[in-house]
Order: C-alpha cells, then structure tokens, then sequence
C-alpha cells in the first residue's frame, strides 16, 4: 500500500491540513513559467526536505515515482514533433516549443506526484476520508471512497483466486487477445460484487441504517497545525508570485 | 411469567420466485436462553433470521421481540433489540476501520461522544478485541473478523443476539475463542449452525427446521442422539463422535 507507518510531524498532521496544503502546493507549481528553473528547484528541495522530516527513503519514493514515467515518455516525444522554431542538440533536429513543453511537464508533473506521494506516505486511508469529509467533501464520495477501498482487497482476491481456478484447469493466458476467459469472468466477478453489495447493504440496515452515514467525533486542526501544514505550500506560492513578477 | 425475548407465531414466507421458505413456523426463546436452530442447507434458517429483524416480512403469522410486534412503525425498535451477525463477516464489516465500524450502530440509534467511545470499548473488550480498535478489518484475520462482528452488535446492546453459522471457516483454535467469547455474553442467543459438537457445547436447547417446517425442539442431547431424526433431516456428527459422553463432561 501507499502509507508507510511512522510517527514524524509530517504524520501526526491532521488529514485535512494536508490535503489543503497538497492542493495549494500544485496549484502554485502549475502557474510557475516555464523559464523559472530556480523555483522549480527551490520547490523541489522544499519537498526533498519534507522527505526527509517525515523519514521517508529516497528508494521508496523513487519506486512510487515510477507511475510517472508513461508522462514522461510522452513529454520526452515533443521535441521531435513540435512545431515552429528548431534548435540543433547532438546532431538532432528539435522543436523548441517542444523542448519547452517537454521540460514543463516533467518538471511539473514530478513535483506534484511528489507531493501526493508525501501527503499518500504519511497519512492512513481512514485519515484521509475523515480529513476529506471534515474539508466539506460530499459525504456520499468519502463514503464510497470508503467502499471502494474496503472491498478492493476483496475483489481482488477474489479476482486472482479466479484466475488461479482457470490455471489450475490449464487456462494459460500468454498474450492479451488470450485474455478473454478471464474478462467474461469479470462478469460473474461484478455480479458477485453486486450480491455483495446487496448482503452489506442489508448489514447496514439491521444496524439501524436508515440512509445517512454517522460521523465520527474527530478533532478539528488547530491554527497551529494549519500554519505548519501550510507553510511548505505557502512557501511554493511566494515562489510562484516571484518567478511571475520577475519573469513577467 | 416473563415476556419472552422472541415469539414466532405461524410463520409462513415464500420468496417473490414462488419458492416456500417457511411454513407455520412456531419458535419461542426465553429470556438468557441459548438455543441452537439445526438443518439440511437449503432448510430456511437464513430466511428464518431474516425475518427477526424486519428485512423480511412474513405472508402469514408474526414474530414478537421482547414482546414487540415486528412491524413498519417498529422496524428501528426491533433492530436495536435484535442483533444479528451474518455469516460473511466481510459483509458486516464495511466501515475503514474497526472501531468504526463498531461504532456504527450505536451511532445510528443517536449515541455520540463519550457514551459512544464508551460502548465501542465495552463491545470490543466482550469478544477480547479492543487492541484492533484503529486497525482495517481486512487485515484482520478471519476469527477476528468473526469476533469483530459480533462486537459490531453487541455495541447496540441487543436483548436477542441471533448468529448465522458462527463456526464456518474458523480453524479449531478461533473455534474454542468463539465458544468462549459466547458462553461469556450473558444475553439470549439464537445460534444457526451446522456444526453439531459446536451447537451442543453452546445450546442447552435445539430446534430442528426442514424445507421451512419446524421438525423437532428438545434439548440439544436428545436431538443428537435421536439417530432416526438425526437421519431424516441429512444431520450428521463428526466419526465417533457421542453427544451423552461430551455432554455429561
Ligand atoms: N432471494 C431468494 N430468492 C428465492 N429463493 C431463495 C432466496 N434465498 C433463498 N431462497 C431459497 O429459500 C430456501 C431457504 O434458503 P435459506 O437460505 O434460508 O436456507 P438455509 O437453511 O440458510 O441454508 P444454508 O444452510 O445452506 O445456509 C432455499 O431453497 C433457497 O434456495
Ligand atoms: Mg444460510
């Protein structure tokens, strides 16, 4: 999974701080021009340092870095087929445009799966749909943000236990267009699901559901605990605001 | 004489497909009592404990909690008082974390604060889980889910708690924990249940339901060691088990 358990001030913030400061965090690194390479690096080492206060290994967020790199390959083609001007680097023809494009989206995108990966490490699933419904996010998503994770386990397991019943009877799927036993089982899997869902549903009811989800008393941040969740953000946007004044 | 914890009076259902699931269905429960409900699968026990809390509803008769008609106006009233645990512990256990979940119910039926935190820790420590308390129920591992559902009901402080096939999946090791963790709760159970050694260790009395009819009901001795009935309703002991010898240990 995501979190990695700790104690670091980075993880006893509350949920709700964090998600704030994520958000505000990548809108200020979206708006920074493309030209301000040292606000991106200044930004970069904020987050390396946040890294650092919640002890999290460079190996372990490199790994979860790696969604990254289907961006990356896209980013990476559009020099060779932007348009416009061109510039002559190691004997290839490339589009400055793209050169731009490329550079600001690797940039950016990093930076922001940088922080999530931050805010994802340090705070547990639980803390997070409490900290989302404390921000006023529609009780009905966290709830089933809520479901989805807990019955993602589930379905997966049922899922590869399917598919180990298919390879035991010598179903050996090689390539995708192999694969079409296993999705007509995703059918089955979805009824089961929806049975399932029907049977926690009528769990719900014997418990007096009656169609809203209780909350729990959790506690509110303190303003303390704002500034300090704030401050790395705050930080991003004075960067943000600089870079536009200087540059613009 | 005491109101009964549940009275089931000529209770008949068939499901919407035409099929009959019960047929005047008679069942009484006294108060603290234990009593083990038996049967071939298919036999309607499920559908039998679907109607104690108002999921179901009967075609004909009635069914009485604590002498509370279960009806529309009384369906809420009825599911505080009836606790039931299903057999799937991952379909009771929803909520992100265990505490939670068992603070669900009682927070349905309007508790808040330190009277919630407070039964949350009663329900958890009646089936020996409090240290899971901040812990995914899908890490747990299945006798603890099963015990954590039990806490999930308990939390209501239910007069009648009615379990469907507590035993199924436990290895003999949860088996024991859950046959203490029951015998400790001092509250009328209605248990449904194939495995027959766990029923008499656990129910002083046992009823015996076949294709929706109620069959037999005496104390759970006589039943198991009924072999013509035990024979007739496909009930089965475990190879060279004998119901007198472990009921007199
Ligand atoms: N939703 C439904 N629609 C139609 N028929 C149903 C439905 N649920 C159960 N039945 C039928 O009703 C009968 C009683 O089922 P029930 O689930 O109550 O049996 P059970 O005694 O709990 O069996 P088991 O020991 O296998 O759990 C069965 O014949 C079953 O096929
Ligand atoms: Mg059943």
């Amino acid at each position: 999974m995501l979190y990695r358990h700790g104690t670091t001030p980075v993880h006893q913030l509350p949920a709700q701080v964090k998600v704030v400061a994520l958000l505000v965090f990548v809108l200020a690194v979206v708006v920074l021009p493309p030209e301000a390479f040292w606000a991106y690096f200044l930004a970069g080492c904020l987050l390396v340092g946040v890294m650092i206060l919640a002890e999290l290994p460079a190996g372990f967020v490199a790994r979860r870095l790696l969604v990254e790199v289907p961006i990356l390959i896209f980013a990476l083609m559009l020099p060779f087929f932007g348009r416009g001007e061109t510039t002559e680097v190691l004997g290839l023809t490339l589009s400055v445009e793209g050169l731009w494009g490329a550079w600001t989206i690797m940039a950016k995108a990093t930076l922001g799966l940088g922080a999530s990966i931050i805010v994802s490490a340090t705070t547990t699933v639980p803390d997070l749909l409490r900290g989302l419904d404390r921000i006023r996010v529609p009780r009905v998503i966290t709830a089933i943000a809520g479901f989805m994770v807990r019955y993602l386990d589930i379905v997966a397991g049922e899922f590869s236990r399917r598919r180990l019943a298919m390879v035991a009877r010598g179903y050996e799927p090689r390539w995708f267009w192999q694969s079409g036993p296993l999705a007509q089982s995703a059918g089955s899997l979805f009824i089961r699901s929806f049975e399932r869902g029907e049977r926690v549903h009528q769990a719900m009811v014997a418990r007096g559901f009656a169609g809203r989800m209780p909350v729990f008393g959790d506690r509110p941040a303190t303003t303390r605990e704002w500034w300090i969740g704030l401050a790395v953000p705050l930080v991003a946007v004075l960067l943000a605001l600089l870079s536009v004044t200087v540059l613009g | 004489m005491s109101e009964p914890s549940l009275e089931i009076i000529d209770l008949s259902f068939a499901y919407p497909d035409g099929r009959q699931a019960l047929r005047n269905v008679d069942l009484h429960v006294h108060h603290g009592e234990r009593v083990a409900l038996l049967g071939p699968n298919g036999a309607g026990k499920t559908t039998l404990l679907l109607h104690l809390n108002g999921i179901l509803r009967p075609a004909s008769g009635e069914v009485r909690v604590a002498g509370l008609v279960v009806s529309d106006d009384s369906v809420l009233e009825i599911r505080r008082r009836v606790g039931l645990v299903f057999q799937d512990p991952d379909d009771q256990l929803f909520m992100p974390t265990v505490g939670q979940d068992v603070a669900f119910g009682p927070a349905n039926f309007g508790l808040d604060g330190e009277e919630l935190e407070a039964r949350v820790a009663e329900a958890l420590g009646a089936v020996s889980m409090l240290g899971a308390r901040e812990r995914a129920p899908h890490h747990l591992s299945y006798g603890e889910r099963r015990r954590v559902a039990i806490a999930t009901v308990l939390a209501v402080r239910p007069e009648i708690l009615v379990l469907d096939e507590p035993t199924s999946n436990l290895d003999p090791a949860s088996r024991r924990e859950l046959i203490d963790v029951l015998r400790r709760l001092p509250i009328t159970q209605l248990v449904v249940t194939h495995d027959l050694p766990f029923a008499l260790e656990l129910c002083p009395r046992a009823v015996v339901l076949d294709e929706g009819l109620v069959v037999a009901g005496d104390t759970t001795v006589e039943i198991l060691t009924d072999e013509l009935l035990m024979k007739a309703h496909r009930l089965e002991l475990p190879y060279r088990f004998d119901p007198r010898e472990q009921a007199s240990s």
